[in-house]
């Protein structure tokens, strides 16, 4: 799945670059980053593959700590080492932290506004299709999947239905469905 | 109230311990930081907390920074400015620090034996079941409010989007505005 990287592949030139571009990403996603940074660093920058945040997603999900800072400190770090990690956290929390600081600040004084509800009533239901939106894209990642569409069709939609609608804790999911899918795909590979 | 040097490092404490458990994102702690910070040490009331989750969730960046408000909001009761600001960083510190230096260390881990056959199962295993939980937040937070028929503009609004966000490369803070429009004037 993953293909060896072309000599002219774009990549981060510095590690101002990669604070501002991970900066100007934060300050993007209202409702969380992750389609944001799907949308940036995949079909804008196309610093890596479909396949390849799936494959760093997949990890960043499965730490303890937030997802997307784990993945932001993954890619940093992927290209510039221990410092390009720590840069692309500081773009992630210094200038969205500021902001947020500043919204609390002046937040006391429109509370009650219905107007004001409404709108992030409104942020907030796109910032639901954005995330779904993202996972459909991210979805043709799949063919080429080792597994097949259709085993990854079931085993997918099982943990759709574990999570958005049986609701059970996601522990068990990644737990049972994850192991389940690793298992059969590590069978699938084979000896090397 | 936080009072004396011991305190501070029992809040300290409790964050980095929460961020050890915090599979899923920070947000998967917050039931429990609601019970150590409003029921427990009564150091922030029930409206402070809530509302610094909501604004943090409304605001640009990851959400795990409502937990710098909490500390924001302890620090204030404890030690005005200053202690805002002590506050702020630590909890944040403690949330971060020990789950982002056991990230790095798996991924570099990780990524220095990706040629292995139990690390490639693991990453193209996990795929079909990452790809899933993606489509079933945006469900989740589709459905926040409940099934109720009354929701439908909401969700006009989420599939529209998900639509075009899927099929077009529009850009994203549009739609946002777009949303933010729509739910002022009342109309979702």
């Amino acid at each position: 799945m993953t293909s060896p990287l072309p000599a002219d592949r774009p990549q981060p030139r510095s590690l101002t670059d990669l604070f501002l571009s991970f900066t100007w990403l934060a300050l993007q996603g209202f409702g969380g980053v992750l389609a944001v940074v799907q949308r940036e660093l995949v079909e804008r920058k196309r610093w890596m593959t479909r396949e390849e945040f799936v494959e760093e997603w997949a990890v960043a999900q499965i730490m303890p700590g937030p997802n997307v800072i784990n993945l932001s400190l993954m890619i940093g770090g992927r290209y510039f080492g221990l410092p390009g990690a720590l840069v692309a956290l500081a773009g992630m929390l210094l200038v969205p932290l500021m902001v947020v600081l500043a919204l609390a600040l002046v937040y006391a004084r429109f509370a009650d506004h219905p107007q004001v509800a409404g709108a992030l009533r409104g942020m907030g239901a796109v910032a639901a299709g954005l995330v779904a939106a993202t996972g459909l894209k991210l979805f043709s990642a799949l063919l080429k999947h080792p597994l097949g569409l259709p085993v990854c069709m079931a085993l997918g939609g099982a943990a759709f239905v574990a999570i958005a609608l049986l609701r059970l804790p996601l522990a068990w999911v990644l737990l049972v469905l994850g192991g389940l899918a690793c298992a059969l795909t590590w069978r699938k590979l084979g000896p090397r | 109230m936080v009072g004396g040097g011991l305190d501070w490092l029992a809040f300290f404490g409790h964050f980095l311990m929460l961020s050890l458990l915090s599979i899923g994102g920070a947000i998967t702690t917050a039931p429990d930081m609601h019970r150590y910070l409003v029921q427990e040490q009564g150091w922030l009331t029930d409206p402070q907390f809530t509302s610094s989750v909501a604004i943090a969730q409304a605001a640009p960046g990851p959400n795990v920074l409502f937990v710098a408000l909490l500390g924001w909001n302890v620090g204030m009761g404890a030690g005005g400015w200053a202690g805002a600001g002590a506050g702020l960083v630590l909890a944040l510190a403690g949330i971060l620090l020990p789950s982002t230096t056991l990230t790095y260390l798996a991924a570099s881990w990780g990524h220095r034996n990706r040629e292995l056959r139990a690390v490639r199962a693991f990453k193209q295993g996990m795929a079909p079941i990452v790809i899933a939980l993606l489509v079933a937040t945006g469900w989740i937070l589709a459905t926040s409010g409940g099934y109720r028929l009354s929701q439908w503009p909401l969700w006009a609004v989420t599939l529209a989007t998900t639509l075009i966000v899927w099929r077009t490369r529009v850009h994203l803070l549009w739609l946002l505005g777009i949303g933010a429009v729509l739910g002022w004037f009342g109309l979702v």
